[in-house]
């Protein structure tokens, strides 16, 4: 058993319009960082985890797909701290 | 017939759902989130509103809660779920109906009378509606640019899956009539099997003529339409 940190970064799949991430985006432009040249965006979880190795990761895994991200639309990635 | 008007967390349109199947002097009961139990219902309605607060996505929560046990196994058995608004995004949410419903092209929450049109009438939602049909309904939302991939839409239109496209008065498919971004104008489908139907425009705010609008009751005296045909064709 060990604890850890599951940190998940949901993202729109390529294609998929992000009318916020564009409006973002105008809000800078007129900021005047006129090298911003495209802004996707995205959400944020930190989930505290325990279990065995492996199958933990596999929990949160099922947790991605089933909840967190809309596999029509998004796609996530995890990363962990001890 | 029988009707349940789910109630989730956050609902806000089953009392308009509730009325307006009552206007047409049909059985109607409210079901709890919480509860399992779909009390006979023939014709399940998911209302509009927003579910626990619209956390995470819209209809994202809701999906798993226990009534959501029910109305999927419902589902699957063939029976009528009807989702607007609220509850178009939690069947798109739980798999009961294809594609996702994204934030509004112009990022605003939309409520206003818009114009749909019936793109095919036999089914159980629209058979009281002739081909072609525009009807005047509010639309009241943030998040109902309806998305799909391209080819999925192609297999929506091969279906007959398509029931409603966002129109001008005169019923032409227009962008400038598209309150949302919604691809091809999609305002509302059903799955294969034409039990479950989703929609984001709201039939249960134009239900008389104070309203606005008496158009929404066509949906409602579709599905009375036929379900009465079903119960002839049983006891024959």
């Amino acid at each position: 058993m060990t604890n850890k940190k599951a940190i998940i970064y949901i993202r729109l799949k390529e294609g998929v319009l992000d009318p916020q991430g564009l409006t973002i985006q105008r809000a800078i432009l007129n900021m005047g960082y006129d090298m911003v040249s495209s802004v996707r965006s995205g959400k944020f979880f930190e989930l505290e985890i325990s279990g065995a190795d492996g199958q933990a990761e596999k929990k949160v895994d099922e947790i991605c797909r089933k909840l967190l991200a809309n596999p029509v639309i998004e796609k996530f990635n995890v990363e962990y701290e001890k | 017939m029988k009707v349940g008007v789910v109630t989730f967390p956050g609902s806000n349109c089953d009392f308009d759902a509730y009325q307006a199947i009552k206007l047409m002097g049909e059985r109607v009961e409210f079901l709890w989130h919480q509860s399992a139990d779909l009390l006979g219902s023939d014709l399940v309605i998911l209302p509009g509103g927003f579910s626990y607060g619209d956390y995470l996505r819209s209809g994202a929560i809701a999906r798993f809660s226990p009534i959501m046990k029910s109305v999927i196994k419902f589902a699957q058995s063939g029976g009528l779920v009807l989702g607007i608004c609220n509850g178009f995004q939690i069947l798109v949410e739980s798999g009961l109906l294809p594609g996702a419903l994204m934030r509004n092209d112009h990022l605003r929450f939309s409520c206003k009378f818009i114009y749909l049109r019936a793109e095919q009438i036999n089914n159980p939602y629209t058979c009281g509606c002739t081909a072609g049909d525009v009807l005047k309904i509010p639309i009241a939302h943030k998040d109902g640019n309806y998305y799909n991939f391209q080819a999925d839409i192609e297999e929506l239109k091969k279906h007959n899956q398509i029931l409603f496209r966002y129109c001008d008065a005169g019923g032409n498919i227009t962008q400038e009539s598209n309150p949302n971004g919604s691809l091809y104008n999609i305002a509302g489908i059903c799955n294969r099997e034409g039990n479950v139907a989703g929609m984001m425009p709201h039939p249960e705010r134009a239900v008389e003529q104070i309203l606005g609008s008496a158009d929404g009751l066509k949906i409602f005296h579709s599905v009375k339409k036929h379900f009465s045909e079903r119960v002839k064709l049983e006891s024959a």
